[in-house]
Order: C-alpha cells, then sequence, then structure tokens
C-alpha cells in the first residue's frame, strides 16, 4: 500500500467512525465539563480553608491537597467507583465524574490559593475599611481580581483535565479512549490508525480550548 | 468622637504603639507626623481594627469596641480610610469603586448611589472621570477617587495615612485642596502626613510619634514654632531642612 492509498483507507476509517467518536466526544466534553465545574466549586472551597487564619482549616485542606496529589488518579477513580459507588449508589458516569473532580479539585485549589495571594494586601484592607465583610470583600474584590489571574493555570488545569478524563475508560464509559480501545480490540489490524483518531479528537479539542482561553483572557484585559 | 487609651501593639518582639493615648473630638482635624517607622500607620490602622492591639481600648463615638465581640464590619463603616497607594478597585470604574460599598453594603438602591456618586465625583473634580479605570488616571487623580469613596459611606470620621506621600510634587496640592475642603466642611480627620506646611494650615493638634510613642500634641503654631519637647525640636529641624533642600533642588 503505497501513502496515498493508506491516507485514503485512513481517511476511510476516520470517516466511518465518525458518529461513533462524535458521541464518544460528547461523553467526554460532559465528563470533563461535570469534572471541572465541580472540580472549581472544591477547588474555591478548599482554597477558601487553605488561606484562613483557622489552623484546623489549614490541616483539613493541606490533608486533602497531599492525598490527592500523592496518590495516582487512576487509584482515585477506583477507589470511588469500586469502593465508594456501589455503597453509595452513584452511577457509574457520576462516579467517574466525581473522582476526576476531587482530583482537579486539589489542583484547581492551589491554583485559586495562589491568585487570591497574589492579589494586593491593600485590596482586602480597603474592601474591609469600607465596612464589607471577609466574605463580601472576598467575593465582590478579591476573587474577580484573582480569578482573571487564575484563568492562565486554570486553562492548562482544564486541558489535564480534558487529557485525564481518558482513564473513565476504565470504568466502563465509552468515552473517545474508551471507543478506540474497543475498535482496536475488535480489529488489531488497525489499532495503529484507531488510537491515531482518538489522540487527533483530543488534540483537537485542547487546541479549540487553548483558543478560547486566550481569547477570554485578551477579553477579560480591559481594565489593566 | 473617638478615643484612644494606653494602646499597646506589638508585631512579635517588636513593640509598636507604646501606651498611646489619643482624643479626638467632633470636628477637628489631627495631623500625626513622626519619623518613618515610628507607629503612626499602625495606630491608624487600629483605629480602623486593620490591626489589633494587645492592650488598650478604642472608643468610638462614646463606646467601647471590642475587637473580637462587635461587628467590626458596621463600626468600619463610619470610619472612612484613605491609603498612601490608594488601593482602588481595578476592576471597577471609578463610579464602579465609589457605589461598590453603598450598595453591597449599605443597599443604597444603584440609582440613589450612583447619583450621589456623581456628586461626590464633582466634589473632588473628577466627574468626568466616573467611566474610566483606575489604570487610566493619575496618581493624584486615583487619590481624590479613593477619597470620594471612602466618603460615599458618609463616615463620621476619615483617617488619611499619608494620602501625598505616593504622588509626584506637582500633584500633591490637588489631593491637599480636597482634605483643606472636607477639613472647611468640619469633618473630623486623622491625618498622617510629611507635609508640615499643610498640618499648620489645617490642623487643630498636631501629634509628634517617636518609637511608638506619643511625645507631643500641640496647636500647630506652637508645635512648629517652639515645640516644647527636645525631641520634637530635633525631628522638625531634621524634616524642614529637607525639604528646603528639596525645594532647593526643585527651583534649581
Ligand atoms: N505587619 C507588620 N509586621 C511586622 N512589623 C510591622 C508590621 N507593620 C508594621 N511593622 C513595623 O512596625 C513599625 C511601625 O510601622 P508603621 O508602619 O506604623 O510606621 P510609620 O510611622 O507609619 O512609618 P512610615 O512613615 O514609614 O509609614 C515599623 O518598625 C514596622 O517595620
Ligand atoms: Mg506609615
Amino acid at each position: 500500500m503505497g501513502i496515498v492509498e493508506y491516507f485514503i483507507y485512513f481517511y476511510g476509517l476516520l470517516v466511518n467512525s465518525g458518529p461513533i467518536f462524535t458521541q464518544a466526544t460528547i461523553l467526554t466534553l460532559r465528563l470533563t465539563a461535570t469534572a471541572l465545574l465541580l472540580g472549581i466549586v472544591i477547588g474555591l472551597f478548599f482554597a477558601m480553608l487553605k488561606i484562613s487564619k483557622n489552623r484546623v482549616f489549614n490541616c483539613i485542606a493541606d490533608a486533602y491537597i497531599t492525598i490527592i496529589r500523592g496518590t495516582p488518579l487512576i487509584v482515585q477513580i477506583f477507589w470511588i467507583y469500586f469502593g465508594l459507588a456501589p455503597i453509595l449508589d452513584i452511577p457509574a458516569f457520576w462516579a467517574a465524574s466525581l473522582a476526576l473532580a476531587v482530583h482537579n479539585g486539589a489542583y484547581i485549589a492551589e491554583i485559586f490559593r495562589g491568585g487570591i495571594q497574589s492579589i494586593n494586601r491593600g485590596q482586602m484592607e480597603a474592601a474591609l475599611s469600607l465596612g464589607m465583610t471577609y466574605l463580601l470583600a472576598m467575593r465582590r474584590i478579591i476573587l474577580p481580581q484573582a480569578f482573571k489571574r487564575c484563568i492562565p493555570p486554570l486553562g492548562n488545569q482544564f486541558i489535564i483535565g480534558l487529557k485525564d478524563s481518558s482513564l473513565a475508560a476504565f470504568v466502563t464509559m465509552p468515552e473517545l479512549f474508551m471507543i478506540a480501545m474497543r475498535r482496536a480490540n475488535r480489529w488489531p489490524g488497525d489499532a495503529l490508525e484507531y488510537y491515531t483518531i482518538a489522540g487527533l479528537y483530543y488534540l483537537a479539542l485542547v487546541v479549540v480550548f487553548t483558543f478560547l482561553v486566550k481569547k477570554l483572557e485578551s477579553r477579560l484585559d480591559v481594565d489593566k | 468622637m473617638i478615643e484612644v487609651r494606653r494602646l499597646n501593639k506589638s508585631f512579635g518582639d517588636l513593640q509598636v504603639l507604646k501606651d498611646v493615648d489619643l482624643k479626638v473630638e467632633k470636628g477637628e482635624v489631627v495631623c500625626l507626623i513622626g519619623a518613618s517607622g515610628s507607629g503612626k500607620s499602625t495606630l491608624l490602622r487600629c483605629i480602623n481594627f486593620l490591626e489589633q492591639g494587645q492592650s488598650g481600648e478604642i472608643w468610638i463615638e462614646g463606646r467601647l469596641v471590642e475587637g473580637k465581640k462587635d461587628n467590626l464590619a458596621k463600626i468600619r463603616q463610619e470610619v472612612g480610610m484613605v491609603f498612601q497607594l490608594f488601593n482602588l478597585f481595578p476592576h471597577k470604574t471609578v463610579l464602579g469603586n465609589v457605589i461598590e460599598a453603598p450598595v453591597m453594603v449599605k443597599k443604597v438602591p444603584v440609582k440613589q448611589a450612583t447619583e450621589e456618586a456623581v456628586t461626590l465625583l464633582e466634589k473632588v473634580g473628577l466627574a468626568d472621570k466616573a467611566g474610566s479605570y483606575p489604570s487610566q488616571l493619575s496618581g493624584g487623580q486615583k487619590q481624590r477617587v479613593a477619597i470620594a469613596r471612602a466618603l460615599a459611606m458618609h463616615p463620621k470620621v476619615m483617617l488619611f495615612d499619608e494620602p501625598t506621600s505616593a504622588l509626584d510634587p506637582e500633584l500633591v496640592g490637588e489631593v491637599l485642596t480636597v482634605i483643606k475642603q472636607l477639613a472647611r466642611e468640619g469633618m473630623t480627620m486623622i491625618v498622617v502626613t510629611h507635609e508640615m506646611a499643610f498640618a499648620r494650615e489645617v490642623a487643630e493638634w498636631v501629634v509628634y510619634m517617636d518609637e511608638g510613642r506619643i511625645v507631643e500634641i500641640s496647636k500647630p503654631a506652637q508645635m512648629f514654632d517652639e515645640p516644647r519637647e527636645a525631641r520634637t525640636r530635633e525631628f522638625l529641624s531634621r524634616v524642614l531642612q529637607k525639604t528646603d533642600q528639596n525645594s532647593e533642588t526643585r527651583s534649581a
């Protein structure tokens, strides 16, 4: 088979598997979006614990971040899917999303903490001196500024989260990587092609996403 | 109006305020002077509970404020503060900065808060900058916005921590003019400043601090012309000499 024929053959596989990979892409995006939205909530919560002056809160945040960063994601996914999900009767999608959320939450917490601490102390003091409570000042003054600075590292974390969602294949989620694996098992001669196709889908998602983050960044830059 | 009694404040081993007593009556302007590191900012910050002393009492309007128990946010609404480095909110417009606290804290309707803000901005001469962001303003303009922002809460007292020290010399005047205007309107104020001419002009009392203690409290004429304490005299001759040198180099 010459290079042109090979390319045509590959193109055929790409087109034929298009519908099923598109479906899988939707699942990948749903998993990623759910995980990251939850992850942002979790991350924000632990970031607040981490910067609080309360020692107990600090310890809780530290423990969470240490445990999550110190263990493999696949262990966390299996722990929730095989350990927690049967007891609490959590469906596979939510077990996978939750595991990814808890995982990403630890990294997002550190991103938020860094962002919040990068805001000049004078901002909080000015807000407090106007009679705002700590939480109001956080919400109205500190977080909007911190969040903006967090966009580049958050975007980075989202890309990692998107790619990490492939591990959900191991808990029965028919997302991109799972589909590639199934096809490669059924047609071992095309394994290379199917894994390449899955890779291309991820790559396309990442490129589009990176572009969107850049856009968002420059749009939010108006007041700086 | 405001009374500080036997206030002590340390950072670790460093005692920054030592048995400070200070009384400011309604409508008075008190200027706080002293060398760098003498504790002027810390004193202001304690009055606003941005710092808390280890011992001592702060009375505001005849009420003893206890940092742990009282609703500090409520008390700070009565005490406006203007910072050396302005601390404007960079993500909000000038108008946004001024209406933020009235709207979010006092729940003033946006429309009413905006009208009031415009009046305040006119007062500080910045009505045309309402839509600008802080990064688009000069230092003097920023500080005038910061003053308007504090005034929007209708505080009973204003605290100024070196409001003109971060400004280019030619911008100092516009900010001092606004503060003088407030003084004429009878606003109670404590102003930390290195501008001796300004202190002489507006202050009821001038307070000289050194190494965490209040060394002398005098009327401006006495403070600047015949200070009672040797330490005050020494400090003043040092600063005034420096000011002379500066104006010489400037005019040269
Ligand atoms: N948060 C802090 N932690 C530790 N030390 C501090 C802190 N804030 C102030 N200090 C120290 O307390 C002393 C008094 O500081 P303060 O800022 O009150 O002086 P100041 O009179 O306002 O000086 P300046 O004219 O330079 O503003 C200084 O020695 C300073 O280093
Ligand atoms: Mg100071």
